[in-house]
């Protein structure tokens, strides 16, 4: 195979790690939402939870882009 | 990258570029003022400006200009209270600071044609290295040797200590890089997508409004992950600091 294109598919492969922040991240969103809605009152104060847990789900997919970048420009 | 058209002057990485304004050398490193240094002086600039003008009055009725002031303080003396406690409030300065330089450059990013600095590893990582060297200085001189108990948690079996305590260290020593990371993806990703959109907007001829409506839409959204990454690092460090203060697992 040819070595540029190898290294484009690898980056793409690299960045299926996405789909794990993606799922992650809607149920952080999802889950918060129908709890909100049970419990309006105690919405607020879960706020900063919130952020935190899309924060942490995020990172772990963009390790994987970030591995993709480095296969790309690195 | 497949064409050469997306390397030239318009293509979506070209925003990201450093140019050098004046050379300088000092002890062989290279010390240039870049744009990237330009761009930080400029917010430094911007945030010292509006601080010392909102607090130039010091009224016990806020003026408009003040009140803005007063809400970005209490914004943040509010996050460090709930997160690290009083103990926490000596850190304050630290972490206003942190946070408004990180939204100072993602905000200034956002302006057309400008530069994004913590769009560049290099800066948001000095910046997540700076965050983890402080919290473990402070852990260590706040609590000596037994900082180290932070990687034991307590109630875990003995027999599991093998595993749990190099997991510890390992999501304890992996801080500065997801700090990092996570703020110059959000910043880099968001920025290239909207130049790539917008490189639509011309191909597409006719059907240029779609990609120009989402690159508007998208605009307004960037603007939200500016103020939420520099809130989420500020947030985290908040934790770490937490950690480092109070020490309860």
């Amino acid at each position: 195979m040819d070595p540029t294109a190898a290294k484009f598919i690898g980056a793409g492969l690299a960045c299926f790690a996405l789909i794990g922040a993606g799922i992650g991240i809607g149920n952080i969103f999802g889950n918060y939402l129908s709890g909100a809605l049970r419990n309006p009152s105690a919405a607020p104060g879960q706020f900063t939870n919130l952020l935190i847990g899309f924060a942490l789900a995020e990172a772990t997919g963009l390790f994987g882009l970030l591995i993709a970048l480095i296969i790309l420009f690195g | 990258m497949a064409t050469g058209a997306a390397e030239g002057a318009h293509g979506p990485m070209h925003q990201f570029e450093i140019n050098r304004l004046a050379e300088f050398e000092i002890f062989g490193i290279d010390a240039s003022f870049t744009n990237s240094s330009l761009f930080m002086v400029i917010g430094v600039a911007l945030i010292v400006g509006f601080l010392a003008l909102a607090t130039n009055g010091r009224s016990l009725v806020p003026t408009r200009l003040q009140s803005v002031a007063e809400l970005a303080y209490e914004f943040i003396a509010n996050m460090v209270r709930e997160n690290v406690g009083t103990a926490g409030m000596k850190y304050f300065p630290f972490v206003f600071t942190l946070f408004s330089f990180i939204l100072a450059m993602n905000m200034l990013g956002m302006i057309p044609y400008s530069f994004t600095v913590t769009s560049h590893i290099i800066v948001t990582f000095a910046l997540a290295a700076l965050v983890f060297v402080v919290v473990t200085a402070i852990g260590f001189a706040r609590h000596g040797l037994g900082y180290l108990k932070l990687f034991v948690p307590e109630g875990v079996p003995f027999w599991l200590m093998p595993l749990i305590v190099p997991i510890e260290l390992i999501s304890y020593l992996i801080r500065p890089i997801s700090l990092s990371v996570r703020l110059f993806a959000n910043m880099m990703a968001g920025h290239t997508m909207l130049k790539v959109f917008a490189g639509f907007v011309v191909s597409l001829g006719i059907f240029g409004f779609a990609p120009l409506l989402f690159t508007i839409a998208f605009t307004g959204l960037e603007f939200v992950v500016a103020f939420l990454q520099a809130f989420i690092f500020t947030v985290l460090t908040c934790i770490y600091l937490n950690d480092a203060v109070n020490m309860h697992h």
